[in-house]
């Protein structure tokens, strides 16, 4: 049997380079790649500044606005009535309004678009997904506003006629359920579509090791895939969590006007952004206590959404690593 | 050949994907607690043969077969035959060790889960781990990830996961060919330790391999085009020292250098 040849005659001085650093005189022609660098350069700058941007105005108002209202009713008053003349700065019916039409989103969007995800990954064929994924994506491209309506005039009438046949239960015209269940059609194809990516790139050795063992199908998606694949899965969630509390054109249109705080779906909420909208749309005059009770709300919503992206962002980082 | 009753045979396997006819007319007869190596140049569809033998080409959209491969007597792509019940009594170890993402116990106790065990698991995990010769090195640290261990353990888990369906054919798809000098000679110790009770099949790019621990080879080899055939089958002693085929001795002495 040969023994490797391992001889000693490579590890000889490198043969000269043809390849030269630049001269002094030569850096004319790194100019283009200069210019490029600095235009993308100032692009991303342009977003980071935005963002300052805006956070510090949200900051800004929001700090003129707690010298007349303490945090600590802000965020405990259960009472949220700024624009009438006896005035609550209760955040919180605004809170629950905005976790129950997000939350019940959920309920419709986790199920179906895990669901649709391990169909798309593991069970249909190639052609299918090719179809099914741009349709699934036309729905994620459809405006909210239209959504709003669709809930408003199509799905709370429906809701209604089947409360009629039910005794003691009845929904009115706006509520938080037909909101929950549309938002949750509209955020299906992001759960749907970030959960399959993740599934997707759960390696083909793990499925073949699976299936090599003996098992179904639906035994690699339950016992390999979806539990190798579990950090993407849950970053999809949180994600699409965050995308529906900032939701505001369905909660707007379909779940009303009237910060009640409580949890049940019948009867008429408001969301923080649903009361962001219906205050600046409305005539408070600028400055006025009343219209810097927007910024308040949008910064509890802008820490809110930030805690949940950063979440992710934990999870995902966290528990990456599992294969390989 | 022997006159014992072989565990796997082929009869007239033609093997395509899509309409690329890739493994032409393969007949042979595997014994039974026998290791049965086959070699060939790279693409001439080893692989591919071997995994006909657990349908795991299957998986592939485009392949297709034609012929028989009788297990036991029995034709495995007979219309009725359920794929994963032949997988519980022909296991597979692949190339690059594919642990799951899990701790080493439940690595080991998967099969046996899936495969609705009822008994003493942990018993079965400790065998399973003994007999792929990994239990004193992993008997302290069960509930730790899989991926923790080194590649060579990871490849012997691998085995150990295998066994614990208690499979009677263990295939091969070059076991050692991400693994250092070390790892290599435990696991081909290990496949003779346990040519006893199983029946291996292995893939093998590499020649001092085959020699060493098979007991029969089969050299496979594109003809003309893309499409393989099975140039010679026997005793890896005949086949090693007295090939009947040129390009059998061609292609061996070729790789001995
Ligand atoms: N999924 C597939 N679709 C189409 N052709 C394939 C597929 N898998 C393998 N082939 C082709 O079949 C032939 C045999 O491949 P196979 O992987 O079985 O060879 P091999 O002998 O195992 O090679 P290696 O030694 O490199 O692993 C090759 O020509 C390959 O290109
Ligand atoms: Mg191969």
């Amino acid at each position: 049997m040969a023994q490797p040849d391992i001889s000693l005659e490579r590890a000889a001085a490198p043969a000269p380079s043809r390849f030269r650093l630049p001269g002094p005189g030569q850096w004319k022609k790194y100019l283009p790649e200069r210019i490029i660098k600095a235009v993308l350069f100032l692009c991303s700058i342009v977003s980071i500044f935005t963002t300052i941007g805006i956070v510090s105005v949200l900051i800004f108002e929001a700090a003129l606005f707690f010298q007349e209202v303490s945090i600590f009713e802000f965020l405990t008053g259960t009472k949220w009535t700024p624009l009438f003349a006896s005035k609550h700065f209760g955040i919180l019916p605004l809170v629950t309004g905005t976790l129950l039409t997000s939350i019940g989103a959920m309920f419709v969007a986790l199920p179906l678009g895990l669901l649709s995800a391990i169909y798309l990954s593991e069970y249909a064929p190639d052609r299918v997904r090719r179809a099914l994924k741009p349709i699934l994506e036309v729905l994620a491209g459809i405006p909210t506003v239209v959504y709003g309506y669709f809930a408003l005039l199509f799905v709370t009438p429906i809701l209604r006629n089947i409360a009629d046949q039910i005794p003691f239960i009845e929904i009115s015209v706006f509520n938080g359920l037909s909101a929950s269940i549309v938002m949750g059609i509209m955020i299906l194809p992001m759960v749907s579509s970030l959960s399959e990516d993740a599934m997707r790139s759960v390696p083909r050795s793990l499925r073949e090791g699976a299936y090599a063992l003996g098992s179904t199908k639906l035994e690699v998606s339950t016992r390999v895939v979806i539990p190798a694949a579990l950090s993407g899965i849950v970053a999809a969630f949180i994600l699409s969590m965050s995308r529906a509390i900032g939701e505001t054109m369905i909660v707007t249109v379909a779940a009303g006007q009237n910060p009640n705080f409580t949890f049940n779906p019948f009867v008429p909420i408001e969301t923080m952004t649903a009361y962001i909208v219906q205050v600046s749309m409305g005539d408070t005059p600028t400055g006025t206590l009343e219209f810097k009770t927007i910024f308040a709300v949008g910064l509890s919503l802008f820490v809110i959404t930030l805690g949940m992206n950063l979440l992710s962002q934990f999870v995902v980082r966290r528990f990456r690593e599992v294969y390989e | 050949m022997a006159a014992v009753e072989p565990i796997i045979r082929t009869r007239d396997l033609n093997v395509y994907y899509g309409p690329t006819m890739v493994i032409n007319g393969v007949t042979m007869d595997m014994e039974p607690n026998r290791i049965t190596a086959i070699i060939g140049p790279s693409g001439s569809g080893k692989s591919t043969l071997l995994r006909c033998f657990n349908r795991m080409n299957d998986l592939i959209p485009t392949f297709r077969l034609t012929g028989e491969v009788l297990f036991d007597g029995q034709n495995l792509y007979a219309s009725g035959v359920d794929p994963t019940e032949i997988r519980y009594q022909i296991g597979m170890v692949f190339q690059r060790p594919n642990p799951f993402p899990k701790s080493i116990f439940d690595n080991v106790a998967f099969g046996p889960r899936v495969n609705g065990f009822k008994g003493d698991l942990p018993g079965l995990v400790e065998q399973s781990i003994r007999r792929a010769a990994l239990w004193d090195e992993v008997k302290d640290r069960l509930k730790e990830s899989a991926l923790s261990l080194s590649g060579g353990q990871q490849q012997r888990l691998c085995i150990a996961r295998a066994l614990a369906v208690e499979p009677r054919v263990i295939l091969m798809d070059e076991p050692c060919s991400a693994l250092d000098p070390i790892s290599t000679l435990a696991i081909e110790e290990l496949m003779r330790e346990l040519s006893r009770q199983y029946s291996i099949v292995i893939v093998t790019h590499n020649m001092q391999q085959a020699a060493r621990v098979s007991d029969f080879t089969a050299f496979l080899t594109p003809q003309g085009d893309k499409t393989s055939e099975l140039i010679e089958y026997g005793e890896t002693r005949q086949i090693f020292t007295t090939p009947k085929d040129e390009r059998t001795e061609a292609y061996i002495t070729g790789r001995f250098g």
